[in-house]
Parts: C-alpha cells; structure tokens; sequence
C-alpha cells in the first residue's frame, strides 16, 4: 500500500514533462525517536482530559450556584457559568483527542489506489439487458393504454391531498381585503398605543403622532387586531400650512396643517417612522426610502416608487380628528391587481 | 488475562454482528481508508459538526418554546415585559430565556452554532471552488452543496422569525412585500404563506414546522448524499509529489481520522458553547413583542441575508414601477430581491459545467489545482465574493452611514456605481495577481531560489549564487495544466456543406478564448536544461520564459 520512492532522475522517458518525486520523505516527530518526548505527550492528554471533567464539574457546581433569579443580569451570570463549565468539558475532549492523534498515533503517510468509477462495460451491459428484461417483462412498450393509465393514475392522485390543502391554506382567500382598511367615515384617530383620541388642538406644529383607528379595547386585544393594525397605522404631521403644497383634488384633506399618511412604506412594508423636522423628510429605516411630506409624500430617494397614501381628515363636534374616509388607495406595498 | 478476556468478548459481539449483518466486510472496506489532511478540508467539518450542534439545542429549544400567535398576558420576568400582551410565542421564548435553567445558554449557542454554520459552509464552498474539487467526477456533489446552502439560508430564515418579536416580524413584512411583487399571483401567495393577511395567526406554527421538521430534514438528507458521494470518490488532495489522480495519500480513517475528526467535533460544539456563554445574542427582550408599527433603526438581519436587504437598498425606484395594462409590476423589488440572488444563485449552479464546456475537459480529477494555475476561474470567484459583499455592506449603509458621518444617499449612490466597477476591477486584479504568480514560479523553477551569496568571477564579473528547486518544490511547481482555448472547426465541412452547430461551436470558442487567452505554460525539462546551460545567472533562461508566456495569446 504505502510506498516511498525517491526518485532522482529529474525528466521522465519522453523529457516533455518532469518526473513525480513521490511522496516526500517522513520526517520524524520528537516523540517517535525519544521516549521522554513520548511519555510527555502522553501526560498532556491526560491532563486534557482531566480538564474536561473539571469543565462538567464546574458546569454543575454552577447550576447549583448561581440560580437565575428574573433580572437580566442574574441571567447572564448563570448562562455564563454554565456555558463556561460546558465549554471547557467539550474543548478538553477535543483537544485531548486531537493532541493524542497528532503526538501519538502513526503519523506515516499511506496511499491508496483509486478505482475508476465508472462500471466496466460488460457491466454496463448486463445492467441494460436487466433493464430490457424487466421492461419486456411488463410489456410497457407493447400496451400503451396501460401506460397512459398508469401514468394518468398516478399524476391524479396527489389532487386529493392539493385540493383541500390550497382550499384552507390561504385563510379565505379573499386578497380583496388588500384594499380596505379599517378606516371609515368619523372614524376617530387615537394615538398608538393607548388608544387615546387626539384632539387637533393637541397637535403642535412639527410634532408626529403614531396613529391607530379609535376601536374598543376588546378589538385591541383580539386575534384579528395585528392585521387590522398592519394595514391602518398612520402618521399624523403638523406643517406650518405655507410650507404645505397639495394638490388640488387632495386640498380638503388635510386639517389645519395637518396631513395623515399611511405609515406602511410602499417599498416592501416596513413602518416609515423617521421623521426630519426641517426637511419635512420621513425616512424608512429598512431601506431609506424617503418621502417628502410636505409635497403628498413623494418619494425623493430610495427604492419605493409610489408617494404614502393620504388619510383624508378633518375635525368632528368635539375637536377631535376623524377620518373623512378609508384611505382612497390601497396601502403598502405594491402588487399586480393593485389598480384594478 | 483481562485483556484476553476483552479480546474475547469484542470478538464474541463482531463475530454476533457480522452473522446478522455482514458488518465485518464495511469495516474492512472503511477502517484503514485513507483521507488526505489540510486545513481547509476541515471546513466542511465545521458545517457538519455545527449543523449537529443546531440539532442538539434546538431539540433543547423545541421543549420549551410554544410555536402559537395566540395572544397572552406575560406573567413574569424580565420586569419590563410583565403584564405585556404578546403572542405564546415570543412569551415563550421569554421563559425559555430568563426562567430555564440554561435556556438562554442554548438560545444563544443555536443562534452562533446557526451563523457558524452559513459561514463554514460559504467558506467551504470558495475551497472547493478555487481548487477545482467541483471538476469531474464531482459536479453533482457541488450541486447538492449548493442546494445545501440554499436550505441553509431557509433554516436561518425560518428560525430567526420564531421568537416573533419586533425585529423578526419585520424581515416578515419584508417577505411580505417582495411575495406580493411576484406578477400575477403575488397577492395570492402572500395569502398562501400567511394564512390570509399578514401577519395573521398561521405564519408561526407554519415556520415552526417547517424549521424544526422540513428543512432539517432535507437538510439531513442531502448531507447524506454528500457524504456519501463524498466515500465514493474519496477525497481529493493538494498536488504535490506522489500524489496523483490515480491514488490518494493522507492517514487512515480508523484511528487517526476518526480521532482527529472526533477530536474537531468536540472543539467545534466547545467554541460554539464558548460564544453562547459569553457573547450575547438576539436580546428580543429589549425588541419586544411584533407590533406592525414600531421600529428601529440599524436593524441588521442575520449576516447571511445581507446581501439580499443591500440588493433591496440600492436598487432605485424611480422609473422601476410599471403599470401595464392596468396590472402592476415592480420592478424596483422583483430586481433586487429575484432576479439578483437568482443570477447569483445560477452562477453556482452551472459554473462546472460550464467550465468543463470550454475545458472540452472529460478526465477525472482528484488532485486539486492550485489557485493561481486557473487564473480567470480564481477570478471569477473573487468577482462573485465581491459582489456578494457589497451587496452585504449596502445591506448596512446606515450604520456605515451613523458609524462614519457620511450622507446615506452619497454612500447607497458609490454603492450603487461600485456592485458594477466592483466586481469587474476584482475579476482583472485577481487574474492578474495569478498570471503573475505563476510566471514567479517559473522564474523559480528556472533558476532556484536567491541565495543572497555574491560570487566574484575571475574576470571580474559579479553573480549571485542560485540555489536550484528540490524535486519538492520543482513538482510542485511544474505539475499542471494550462489549457488552451478551443479551435473551432471549419463552418463547412470537405463538400462545402454548412456544418451544423457551427454557430453554437464558436459560441463556445469564445467562452473558452475568455477562459484560458492568457495563459502561463509550466517549465518543461528542456527549458529547465537549457537555462542552465546558459550559465548561472541565467538572464537569457528568463527571457525566453517571457517569449513563451506571449505566445499563447497569439493565434
Ligand atoms: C438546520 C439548521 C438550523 C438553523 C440554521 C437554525 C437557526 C435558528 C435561528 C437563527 C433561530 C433564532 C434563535 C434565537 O435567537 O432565538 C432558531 C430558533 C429555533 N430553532 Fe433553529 N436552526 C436550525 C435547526 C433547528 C432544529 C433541527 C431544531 C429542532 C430540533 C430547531 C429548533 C429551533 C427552535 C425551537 C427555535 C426557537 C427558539 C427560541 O427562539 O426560543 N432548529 N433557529
Ligand atoms: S420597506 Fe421602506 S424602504 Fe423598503
């Protein structure tokens, strides 16, 4: 098996291309020639191994310890101890394992041949004529209706498992619930996430509110809320009104200087929540796109393409806001039937 | 006479097996054989040692954690999140963290052991890549690698969102909206995953499943395979003397190997339990519960889906959004989040063939090249590396932003110009830095090493003594393959006729030119004698090494 030539002819026969040296001679290590060396190596895996169950000891002195008592740091304190007690019984196995191969254990090199993969041919041949056997056997090839019967039966069948998964497994696929939110006509605008309504007196000029619809507190607590809230969280934004343009078809939907936007980026979704003051910038902090909220919140740099939707509001009886309507487009992200 | 009476006993259970199950013909086959020792083989090791790892603590995690969106009162530690509402599962994780004995030890150990394993299995993919091991008879095994991969980044994925907290549930949303892009049936596959809207009251339990049952098992089941395929070719080698693609050289499985092996497992799981201990991870107690309107900046997802939130970054989105027809398409999110990782993904999966395409190459290879010796694949790696990388470092442009004082929209615009220059400046340095180590190694092999030591001659000529090469180094050097680009034959054939696929042919002749133009031939005997004919100091030998690297590009 192991063979270590030394060739010392440098060019083979042909002298186009250079002789294999073959494998390099085995140098000895320190302990194969002294015995004190040996004996040494031997000493430091024993001692590896006596490291490792220290470790687990003092894994287990650890447990018993340091109990963790509810606050972060005595929770750090015990992951700690005990993760330093388990790391010290894993490293000492391995270590010691691996000194023990490298120091002790034959370290000549051996080669060994590789056979060809592939199958001699007379194999090959054998494997075919099986295979035409077989076939012959089933008559596959003579009965075709047999096989589009099979075939038919088999394609078929996973439809019993498809059909009631996919019936299911998109809830009620109703996607045209993308469109509405929970926005209605009077709709009090509360803040997020005490639920408290807002009075436009409250709002100061340059300050942002985090808003959700006014529903009940049971509604708020219930399964249903988190897609509701995904879909109706708003910014609300007072401007000095001069510095406000709008358009002309959105001129009643503000209040006051007061303009709500869908907070859902229209890139992908993330909740736009970084407001500038001075620039009137609202930046989204997953990929910075950046909308102008002075100017119906067109984008002015990153990767979403369409302005927020607009919230149109105005006041009710008592001062506070409300929502004129739901928003008048679908909000966050874009998809193909979103127009439609 | 105890050890005769062990003796007996083992002898007595192989002699039992073997009745049963012919064991002793495996282990005559596997006990001694032989595997190749390097470094760099022991990477793939670190993925498999810690995808045992992730299996160990997450069978751990799945004892306490409850896969369920079903909204609760946290009742207990830490302060701040008592009498919060949240989901069973994020409160869950809560108790597996603060009252477990141990359970943030293992949170945290699964989450390194997870980044550990994305990186030794992408640091294991660049060995294999830049040697050469995915060559025949090993293309399938690359394939199954990167599939590998592939699912890797799923069970990242999936796992990272379980705890449900904010920071999760945002890369959620994110899913969300790339889903919804998808023309057509966007918004009906986003229904799909979640259940009905997002994020709605499935997408939990549906993760969990998936991560604690599906992708673990496929995963398992392609390790398999690899490994397998990996016994069946055994393993390749570094060239050097003796070792050829008819033998492989290295220490036998049992006992070296296995307690080499062995050994690197346990230092693996130690390393991995070192990080858990003292590095923190994943704090979804200072994130809270997933709300759809909080959020952070300088989030960061795991490292390994960097690449894809950077694409997201810098693509712009003036101009990208289209309606045709009333439908609409977006571009500015099907570009960065589909077509960029699928041609990322399309290059790993075809490169060896088409590599071996223009190599007109059927031969197997078991001993590996040496970097330099491939010039334009090494550099078609580290152009792929780089892209990768700026794709990751846009996917932080807002901490490099913060961290640096720089304008974010200046620093997504040189992020935006470099993911073009980037890669195409690393493909030219790269293979220029190869073609230039190989003519290195044959002034080299040429005329040996510098000694330092002068040498006056007696006509008054000073020299510099060489040292020649050993056989060693001079194999090492001179063992291997410049391949030449393809010819391609005649359009028509000795009667005039239009050959068919001669197009397709010439196609692939200048793939190949691409390939293998420049080229930097090995030393052959002849030249190393006449080098040395031509005295010691050997100007004349140098000069008609360069004549020969020319020529290749000439024809
Ligand atoms: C195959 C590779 C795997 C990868 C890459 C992976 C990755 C992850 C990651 C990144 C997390 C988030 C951890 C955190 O910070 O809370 C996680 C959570 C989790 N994983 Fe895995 N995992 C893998 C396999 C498994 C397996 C095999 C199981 C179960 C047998 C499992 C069970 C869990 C559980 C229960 C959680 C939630 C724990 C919690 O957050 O409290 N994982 N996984
Ligand atoms: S989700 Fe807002 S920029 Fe991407």
């Amino acid at each position: 098996m192991s063979e270590n030539q030394h060739s010392t002819d440098v060019t083979s026969a042909d002298q186009n291309t250079f002789a294999d040296p073959g494998i390099p001679e085995h140098q000895h290590r320190r302990g194969d020639v002294d015995a004190a060396a040996s004996k040494r190596a031997e000493r430091q895996v024993v001692v590896l191994f006596a490291i490792s169950v220290i470790g687990t000891i003092a894994s287990l002195v650890a447990y018993f310890a340091f109990r963790p008592d509810g606050t972060t740091s005595g929770t750090r304190l015990s992951t700690l101890t005990l993760g330093l007690g388990m790391a010290f019984a894993l490293l000492g196995i391995g270590l010691a394992a691996v000194h023990w191969a490298k120091a002790i254990m034959n370290d000549t090199e051996v080669s060994e041949e590789r056979h060809q993969l592939s199958s001699p041919d007379d194999v090959r041949e054998a494997a075919v004529a099986s295979l035409k056997a077989g076939v012959d056997d089933s008559g596959i090839a003579r009965r075709g209706m047999l096989k589009g019967a099979a075939l038919s039966a088999l394609a078929l069948f996973p439809l019993t498992i498809a059909v009631p998964l996919v019936s299911s497994v998109g809830g009620d696929w109703n996607v045209s619930k993308l469109r509405h939110t929970r926005w209605e006509k009077g709709m009090r605008l509360a803040t997020d996430p005490t639920g408290r309504p807002i009075k436009a007196s409250d709002v100061t000029i340059g300050s942002v509110f985090h808003v959700i619809p006014d529903v009940s507190e049971k509604e708020r607590s219930s399964g249903e809320w988190l897609s509701e809230k995904a879909k109706a969280v708003v910014l609300l934004i007072r401007l000095d009104p001069r510095d406000l343009h709008e358009a002309d078809d959105r001129k009643g939907w503000s209040y006051d200087g007061i303009v709500a936007y869908s907070k859902i980026c229209t890139h992908v979704g993330c909740p736009v929540a970084l407001y500038e003051q001075q620039t009137h910038h609202l930046l989204c902090p997953c990929h910075q796109s950046t909308f102008d909220v002075a100017d119906g919140a067109k984008v002015v740099f990153g990767p979403a393409h369409r302005p927020l939707p607009q919230l149109p509001i105005t006041v009710d009886d008592d001062g506070y806001l409300v929502a004129q309507s739901d928003f008048h487009e679908p909000v966050g992200p874009s998809y193909w039937e979103r127009l439609k | 006479m105890s050890t005769t009476t062990t003796e007996r006993a083992a002898a007595g259970t192989a002699d039992y097996l073997d009745q049963r199950t012919g064991l002793g013909k495996a282990v005559k086959e596997f006990a001694r054989k032989t595997f190749p020792d390097h470094w760099s083989f022991l990477l793939g090791e670190i993925a498999l040692y810690s995808l045992i790892v992730l299996i160990l603590s997450g069978f751990f995690l799945t004892m306490f954690f409850v896969p369920s969106m079903t909204l609760v009162t946290h009742d207990g530690p830490p302060a701040t999140m008592d009498g919060v509402l949240m989901s069973e599962a994020f409160s869950s994780t809560l108790r597996t963290s603060f009252e477990v004995r141990g359970g943030l030890l293992m949170r945290q150990i699964h989450h390194w052991a997870a980044l550990l394993f994305m990186a030794s299995i992408v640091t294991h993919m660049m060995r294999v890549f830049f040697t050469g091991a995915f060559r025949k008879p090993r293309e399938l095994n690359w394939l199954v690698g990167t599939t590998l991969l592939i699912l890797g980044l799923a069970a990242g994925f999936t796992g990272y969102s379980l705890p449900d907290d904010v920071l999760s549930g945002n890369g959620l949303r994110i899913t969300d909206g790339v889903i919804k892009s998808i023309p057509i049936i966007g918004s009906y596959l986003s229904y799909f995953v979640f259940g009905g809207e997002f994020p709605g009251e499935d997408i939990i339990p549906r993760l969990f499943t998936l991560h604690i049952f599906v992708v673990p098992g496929l995963i398992l089941a392609l390790v398999g395979v690899h490994l397998f395929m990996l016994v069946l070719h055994k393993h390749t080698q570094y060239p050097g003397g003796g070792r050829k693609d008819t033998n492989v050289v290295g220490f036998p499985l049992f006992p070296v190997y296995t307690a080499k092996a062995g050994g690197f497992f346990f230092i693996v799981f130690g390393v991995i339990a070192l990080m858990g201990a003292t590095m923190a991870i994943n704090n979804v107690w200072n994130y809270g519960p997933f709300d759809p309107s909080p959020v952070s900046a300088g989030a960061q997802p795991d490292w390994y889906m960097l690449f894809l939130e950077g694409s997201l970054r810098l693509m712009p989105g003036q101009g990208t959004e289209w309606v045709i027809g009333g439908y609409t398409l977006s571009l500015n999110i099907l570009v960065p989040a589909v077509i960029v990782p699928g041609i990322l993904f399309t290059f790993l999966f075809v490169y060896p063939f088409v590599e071996a395409a223009v190599t007109k190459d059927k031969r197997e290879h078991h001993v590996l090249d040496r970097p330099r010796n491939v010039p334009v694949r090494t550099a078609l790696g580290v152009a792929f590396l780089t892209a990768f990388i700026i794709l990751a470092l846009a996917g932080s442009n807002d901490l490099i932003a913060t961290h640096f004082s720089l304008s974010i929209n200046a620093i997504t615009w040189a992020f935006r110009i470099l993911i073009f220059v980037g890669p195409w400046f690393a493909f030219w340095v790269t293979k220029r830095i190869c073609l230039g180590l190989q003519r290195k190694d044959r002034e080299l092999v040429l005329h040996g090493h510098e000694t330092g030591r002068i040498v006056r001659f007696a006509n008054g000529e000073y020299i510099e003594v060489h040292r020649p090469l050993d056989d060693q180094e001079r194999w090492l050097r001179v063992n291997y393959d410049a391949h030449r680009p393809l010819e391609v034959e005649p359009a028509t054939d000795s009667r005039g006729v239009r050959r068919k696929g001669y197009k397709q042919d010439r196609r692939m002749a200048r793939l190949s030119r691409f390939f293998y133009e420049d080229r930097v031939e090995p030393v052959t005997p002849a030249e190393l004698e006449a080098a040395h004919s031509h005295g010691a100091h050997d100007e004349i030998g140098a000069a008609a090494g360069r004549e020969e690297i020319g020529s290749g590009s000439t024809h």
